[in-house]
């Protein structure tokens, strides 16, 4: 017979208690794990949605994620007339904030050239743009439905479209607007002392047509490096290749994230294993005189340590597989997506049995020096 | 009239001190004693003269600072030890019987019997079926199922006499078996344990205050700071 399953069984209330109280904590855990794993897959969708190859930018800039990049809008046509190139557009981006429905709403607005690259890639509702001006395409996050009318700057865009997971680093949602309208907005929200400047006509050709990227589509034979070092002959300009943008990416954005996320899981999983020390420790120590008694009818050691161990693991199996019922039940109700690998449980579960299995030392110690002598008299 | 029956407890020369120098407690001196087969015997004495320490030596569960000790039949203690694994002998040897019945709280009667046996080596069924038995044989089958929490005194400490005889130990000790019961059932009690050293060969010695049993036993043991005096009984 299972003694700690029988135990467990008599104070079931209590135990089902306890692993509600640590299935919180797991919870918490996997919501970090999931957090950044979303948060790297929120990165890499705004570099992956355009499905470019090549991206041209400022010269001695990484841009346009990592650093601010600025180029001339013509070198589009520059960059399309290449060799090996199939399609080329411009593309710029900025945060904007604009108020909808009485809330201050922060948009990750990405202009792009409709009928080239850099557009919304799967269409979730409505469709995409097809004016050349006021037509907007939003990822859901933003709350805004199809038909919705929202003023970004000093004009009035209709919602004709809707995607999914498409938002910056940050969390800004997205929303695609035609290039032209993009550039507009970006001298209507420049700061005063720069518009001043362009209103004087200083640099007007350069700063009204400017992108922050152009991205090409290259033809299948054609490699990105050759292309990329063709492009790094102009001396204004930088290219990257697809994998070294996400690299970039990684590299600044996430890089960042992981490390602060990465140190609050080590103290969410420090947390988590003194509480189950402490839980076991003390489970043990109000059964001290029933071990006393175990071991005075002649229970070896292992019956012993099999019943701290057991349900010692019993109870972080159990908190994990709630922890990770709740998580899945609540995720989307995050302001960040959560995004949870099989493999992110199955590692949190590897290290909750190894947790379990050290803090149950504390309990299997105070239980093996227990003298069974104390089972006799009051 | 019991020097033919075979001896299942000797003890001799046995003293038992705890601390040293100024702190030190002479818990039992040079104490002698046998106790044979069927025999029911008590050990009285006031609170500190050492008749816990005198159970827990017979139990192998504390060190004799020195002196010998037989256990039906195997010398088990000269000196130090002769057997590693003294909780396999207190399995095979010895059964015991509390104050407070002691029964594991979150096994059912039957559980708490059929525990023993398992650790002992039978299989699931035989020992259901053995528990089963025993407790009907201290008339506690009716309670088979129910968890200790809801046994009355007496039902517990027959449930908890059915786990010390569980293995069929030749030795059974008790520290005060009828304390937490009332007069009557303390008798009922003691009638079982003298029924069952009877019919199974074994030897009682249990540590009691009870004036009102002194008659259910063969011989009563007189402890007075750690000293054992024969008060009564055909043998010195
Ligand atoms: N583990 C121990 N450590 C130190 N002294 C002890 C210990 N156990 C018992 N003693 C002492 O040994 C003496 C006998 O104790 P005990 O056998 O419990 O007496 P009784 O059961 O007759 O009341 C007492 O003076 C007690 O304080
Ligand atoms: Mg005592």
């Amino acid at each position: 017979m299972n003694l700690a399953y029988r135990d467990v069984r008599h104070n079931l209330f209590r135990f089902v208690l306890t692993c509600l109280g640590l299935s919180l904590l797991m919870a918490v855990v996997l919501a970090m794990i999931g957090i950044y794993n979303g948060l790297v897959a929120d990165a890499l969708n705004i570099v992956k949605a355009p499905q470019a190859d090549l991206w041209v930018v400022e010269a001695g800039t990484q841009g346009p994620f990592a650093e601010a990049s600025k180029i001339p809008g013509s070198t589009r046509d520059a960059v399309a007339r290449l060799h090996g190139v199939a399609d080329a557009g411009g593309i710029t981006y900025q945060t904007v904030e604009a108020s909808h429905a009485g809330d201050t709403l922060r948009l990750y607005v990405i202009g792009y050239q409709p009928g080239h690259l850099g557009g919304p890639q799967t269409i979730a509702e409505g469709r995409g743009i097809t004016q050349t001006h006021f037509e907007l395409v939003a990822d859901r996050k933003t709350g805004l439905a199809l038909g919705d009318r929202i003023r970004l700057g000093r004009d009035s865009f209709a919602v004709v479209g809707l995607v999914e997971n498409t938002m910056n680093s940050g969390g800004d949602p997205a929303a695609f607007v035609t290039l032209a309208d993009a550039q507009t907005l970006q001298s209507q929200l420049a700061p005063p002392a720069q518009r001043v400047q362009t209103a004087r006509g200083a640099g007007l050709l350069e700063s009204a047509d400017t992108v922050a990227a152009v991205i090409a589509r290259l033809e299948p034979a054609a490699d990105p490096r050759d292309v990329a070092q063709t492009v790094r002959q102009w001396k204004h300009l930088g290219a990257l290749t697809q994998d070294e943008q996400e690299g970039i990416l990684i590299g600044s954005v996430v890089d960042r994230a992981k490390r602060q996320i990465g140190l609050f899981l080590g103290i969410l999983l420090t947390v988590s294993a003194v509480v189950i020390a402490l839980i076991i420790y003390t489970m043990t120590m109000e059964k001290l005189k029933q071990i006393a008694t175990l071991k005075l009818i002649g229970a070896p050691d292992r019956t012993i340590i099999g019943l701290i161990v057991q349900q010692s693991l019993a109870l972080g199996m159990v908190g994990w597989s709630f922890g990770l019922i709740l998580i899945l039940l609540f995720k989307d109700f995050f302001p960040r997506r959560v995004v949870l690998e099989p493999v992110n449980a199955a590692v949190l579960a590897g290290i909750i049995v190894v947790v379990c299995v050290a803090a149950s030392g504390l309990g299997v110690r105070a239980a093996l020096k227990v003298d069974p002598a104390t089972a006799i008299g009051g | 009239m019991h020097g033919d029956r075979m001896p299942l407890i000797e003890i001799s020369g046995v003293s038992k001190h705890f601390g040293e120098g100024d702190t030190r407690v002479d818990a039992l001196r040079d104490i002698d004693l046998t106790v044979r087969q069927g025999e029911v015997v008590a050990l009285l004495g006031p609170s500190g003269s050492g008749k816990t320490t005198l159970l827990n030596v017979l139990g192998c569960i504390i060190d004799p600072t020195q002196g010998r000790v037989t256990l039906d039949g195997e010398l088990v203690f000269d000196g130090r030890w002769l057997r590693g694994d003294l909780r396999r002998l207190r399995l095979d040897k010895i059964g015991f019987i509390f104050q407070f019945h002691n029964l594991l709280p979150f096994l059912s009667a039957r559980d708490n019997v059929a525990l023993v046996l398992t650790l002992a080596g039978k299989s699931k069924v035989e020992a259901q079926a053995r528990a089963a038995e025993l407790l009907d044989y201290l008339e506690v089958g009716h309670r088979a199922g129910a968890m200790p929490a809801l046994l009355s005194g007496g039902e517990a400490q027959r449930v908890a006499i059915a786990r010390a005889l569980a293995n069929s130990p030749r030795i059974i000790l008790a520290d005060e078996p009828t304390a937490a019961l009332d007069s009557k059932r303390a008798g009922i009690v003691m009638d079982l344990l003298r029924k069952l050293a009877a019919e199974q060969g074994a030897c009682i010695v249990a540590v009691t205050h009870d004036e009102k049993i002194y008659d259910r036993f063969d011989r009563l043991f007189h402890l007075r700071d750690g000293v054992l005096e024969s008060e009564e009984g055909e043998e010195p």
